[in-house]
């Protein structure tokens, strides 16, 4: 097969190309679903419960209705086909059913000429709630068998015993993705019964397929088309208002917008699941280990959503990247009141890297050794089982290297005591330098790659070389990782032809690309790229009798043979393909399988200065080695990982839903903290390149080991500067003076 | 209420509505949905717009306190066919993802070179600590805005 090197293709792979959709983003013409207009257009909004439990007494919706410029009011009478929904079980009702089951659910939804008047008419509807004993602890809903999925894990010789043994409980917060843009649709009827919707979604075909059962109409009938996107990590795998704003165009046969403000935004999409994680390490005196034992429980909130899913990756990475030969895990998720959990960035591996990684430190410390000799002494390489699963690793897997590579960067100078910007707590003078200790602490996380446990995963992409250039056609969704970009530079590469633009493409036009998570777009609609423009490339060299293609055609021997007007003089030339990465297993009944179709590991470093007193923590800088396989985009790769390291401390240090009788107290920008620019800490990072063997030109996913390993890194820097023991995230200024 | 004001170098006259912020009115009311709705609360900055030589964020100011105002969005910010030049040292240097707090940065960004054409990378992160990027981790942005310094 003939192939080309991209070298000499401007813009292909390996270079930092800039991204297609930069210049409009950066003057404000890019259009986000909130930006999205029509002629006509309604606005809808939703009355929400107020209560975590609670039935609904009543409900009349004329007060609403009789307002001027409100066009419909609907509740869960009003849902003509299937009256629930959900990714793997639809078992949350479109529109509150009789019983509230999370606070802000749903309960009716209004169309009015303007959002102020919709604002008004959800004030207006007539509603009674009786408030039901909530259930919101975890370990009570396991108690009481309120369990979405049990995923148990037994490997090996369950009495294995050795004389070193280190206990410990931990726990997670709740997280929230907050990404910057809330929750926005647009649905147009299309006069005939159909309707099309744009929509913030990670999965454009996984929502799709459930929004027409709900709306009784035929899959053709309704079209999800890709919109901008403002940010995602995981919020969107799971609907939102999608169902709502199709019934409320349907019902008023006019163009409907619905956005979420922050508020509701906070209760309006899954979050990362909090969880209480208790862990058993036994190992030899000279740091072997010998056996993994590890309970979990993660809060999956009032709806599956992807829960299941999520306890598969907590159970499956529940030791890390270790090799052990004996491993015994339950992991829950359970069912309570509290709000909904299930994507974000991590997906279930967070939870448990912040307690393996823990377990390894106390682990060192009882046997006095270092703890990154520790961890490289039982570091799991390529051609080992996973200490769980039982899966032998058959790709890359550099775990040594990530370690001694990040362990080798260069040390931040020491804290400039002149400068109060330094100063944990910032320029307000609220320490002074002598209270301040410095801290350094390491972890290292695995992750799996695309969607495992058998599931059929695949994502489509159509190729088509036109005189003009070339079209890129994927119903992938860009969330802003920079997907658009290195599958522009994948198609030239592939190619030879520099002109190639991706067209976002509707569920009608196109089969599935499968979701924008589990660091997969990459991998799998890079695949299906690769794959359709090798194929077009063939069928070009074919027809030009040639054996070079470049933008000005084909090429025989250093000779233009012919021109590209000539080639397509018949029409394009087009490949449609469906790409699969290698096949998984269902975990059989003790976790054990071929579960994963790629791994990933990465190690961080984290540097922090406290002031134990006061608990103010600054994080100075936190440094990366990651296993990226190829670094396609350079730049895109750094702003990832950049990013991701954000995301992780915020976990460790500030962020977190405080939710009470299973009500969000801090559902604002103002009461949720996120990282600031004064709180970012300077990242190095090394970028370890030994190819995947099934990424397009061996490249592998990148987007959530940043921040999962980053989070216990900062613990345990922060453990360092403190001597305490912290085993809860976030770590909050109480946790540290115990006050 | 009607009023007045110069919104990009241009001179408007708008209904200000009862009681509308003026991003609502930027956004809904003058078709510039380049300021960005992200909280409402005066806390991330996507609406970030300059007001008689100051940046504020447009989700805070009535739109009728705008009367008589001088006002610049993202959208006065590039000529037709060049990029200001914040603009062009984000693309560059790969400052941009999602792209929804990009606006707010690119007005804060240039309000500060204006008065400081030099700004050292400590200026550089307090003047934009009121924007909030959920993407970058705030090191592509920072290292863009270092190289239009000169640094």
């Amino acid at each position: 097969m003939t192939t080309t090197t991209g070298t000499r293709i401007r813009g292909g792979i390996g270079e930092s190309v800039k991204r297609p959709d930069g210049i409009p983003k950066l003057t404000g013409n890019f259009a986000y679903a909130s930006d999205l207009t029509a002629d006509g257009m309604l606005w809808g909004a939703t009355l929400r419960s107020p209560f975590a439990r609670a039935r609904l007494a009543r409900l009349d919706t004329a007060p609403a209705l009789a307002i001027p410029g409100v066009h419909a009011v609907l509740t869960q009478d009003d849902v003509p086909g299937r009256k629930t929904f959900g990714q793997i079980t639809p078992d949350q009702p479109v529109l509150v059913d009789g019983e509230a089951r999370f606070w802000g659910e749903p309960a009716a939804v209004v169309a009015a000429d303007d959002p102020e008047t919709a604002r008004l008419a959800v004030a207006a509807i007539d509603v009674e709630w009786e408030e039901l004993e909530p259930q919101v602890d975890m370990e009570e809903a396991l108690a009481n068998d309120e369990v979405f999925r049990y995923a148990p894990v037994r490997r090996g010789d369950q009495e294995a015993t050795g004389p070193v043994v280190v206990e410990g409980f931990y726990e997670i917060g709740m997280q929230d993705q907050a990404p910057l843009g809330t929750e926005a649709g647009l649905a147009i009827p299309d006069g005939e019964g159909g309707v099309d919707l744009w929509v913030t979604s990670q999965w454009t075909h996984e929502d799709h397929d459930q929004i027409w059962r709900s709306l009784n109409l035929a899959p053709g009938q309704v079209r999800q088309h890709p919109a901008g996107i403002g940010g995602a990590f995981g919020a969107r795998e799971d609907m939102s208002l999608h169902i709502h704003v199709c019934l409320l165009a349907l019902r008023t046969g006019r163009p409907v917008k619905m956005v979420y403000n922050r508020e509701e935004s906070f209760p309006g999409h899954v979050h990362r699941h909090p969880a209480r994680l208790w862990y058993r390490h036994i190992a030899r005196d000279d740091g072997t280990l010998v056996r993994v034992e590890a309970k979990m429980i993660l809060d999956g909130g009032a709806y599956m959503d992807t829960t299941p899913a999520v306890v598969g990756n907590a159970a499956y990475f529940a030791v890390g990247p270790y090799r052990v030969d004996s491993v015994l895990v339950d992991a829950y998720g359970v069912r309570t009141n509290n709000p909904p959990a299930g994507a974000m960035r991590g997906f279930g591996v967070v939870q448990a890297c912040f307690a393996h990684e823990s377990q390894m430190d106390r682990l060192a410390a009882a046997l006095g050794m270092d703890p990154l000799e520790l961890r490289k002494h039982n570091a799991l390489a390529t051609g080992d089982p996973m200490s769980t699963t039982g899966q032998i690793i058959e790709t890359p897997l550099p775990t040594v290297d990530v370690i001694e590579q990040v362990a080798a960067l260069p040390m931040p100078p020491a804290l400039d005591t002149a400068d109060p910007l330094r100063l944990p707590g910032g320029t307000g003078l609220t320490t002074t330098p002598e209270y301040v200790t410095r801290g350094v602490g390491y972890a290292v996380s695995i992750k799996n790659i695309a969607f495992s446990e058998a599931f059929d995963d695949f994502s489509e992409a159509r190729v088509v070389l036109a005189p003009g250039g070339v079209e890129v056609h994927t119903a992938a969704v860009e969330v802003g990782q920079g997907m658009v970009t290195v599958l522009q530079q994948i198609a030239r590469t592939a190619l030879g032809v520099e002109q190639v633009a991706v067209i976002p493409t509707d569920t009608s036009e196109i089969g599935s690309a499968g979701s924008t998570s589990a660091s997969r777009q990459t991998q799998m609609t890079g695949g299906a790229v690769l794959e359709a423009a090798r194929a077009v490339r063939e069928k070009a060299l074919e027809r030009g009798g040639g054996d070079d293609l470049t933008s000005e055609g084909v090429w025989l021997a250093g000779e233009l043979v012919m021109s590209m007007d000539e080639l397509c003089a018949d029409g394009p030339i087009a490949h449609h393909a469906r790409f699969r990465h290698p096949p998984t297993e269902e975990p059989d009944a003790n976790g054990q399988g071929v579960l994963h179709a790629d791994f990933a590991v990465a190690a961080h470093r984290a540097v922090v200065d406290v002031d134990a007193e006061l608990g103010l923590v600054r994080v100075v800088q936190v440094d990366t080695a990651q296993d990226i396989g190829l670094a396609l985009n350079p730049q895109s790769v750094r702003g990832q990982i950049e990013g991701g390291i954000l995301q992780g401390v915020g976990l460790a240090v500030m962020e977190e839903l405080i939710v009470e009788r299973g009500i969000i107290r801090n559902a604002s920008f103002t009461d949720y903290l996120l990282p600031t620019f004064l709180d970012a800490p300077d990242v190095e990072m090394v970028l370890i390149e030994e190819p995947s063997p099934w990424g397009p030109f061996g490249a592998k996913g990148i987007g959530e080991p940043p921040t999962i390993s980053s989070t216990p890194a900062v613990a345990a820097a922060i453990r360092d500067a403190t001597g305490l023991e912290l085993n809860r995230v976030p770590i909050r200024p109480q946790d540290i003076t115990g006050t | 209420m009607d009023i007045r004001f110069r919104l990009n170098g241009e001179d408007r006259a708008v209904d200000a509505g009862g009681t509308q912020s003026l991003l609502s009115l930027l956004r809904d009311g003058l078709g510039l949905p380049g300021s960005k709705n992200a909280c409402e609360q005066g806390e991330c900055g996507s609406c970030t717009v300059v007001m008689d030589g100051k940046a504020v964020c447009s989700c805070l100011v009535m739109a009728a306190d705008a009367d008589g105002a001088d006002l610049t969005t993202v959208e006065g910010l590039a000529n037709e066919d060049t990029l200001h030049a914040v603009q062009q040292a984000m693309l560059d240097g790969g400052g941009v993802q999602c792209g929804f707090c990009t606006p707010g940065f690119v007005v804060a960004a240039a309000h500060l070179f204006e008065s400081h054409p030099s700004p050292s990378t400590d200026e550089i992160r307090e003047a934009l600590s009121g924007n909030i990027c959920r993407c970058t981790g705030y090191g592509a942005i920072l290292r863009s805005l270092e190289k239009l310094a000169g640094r």
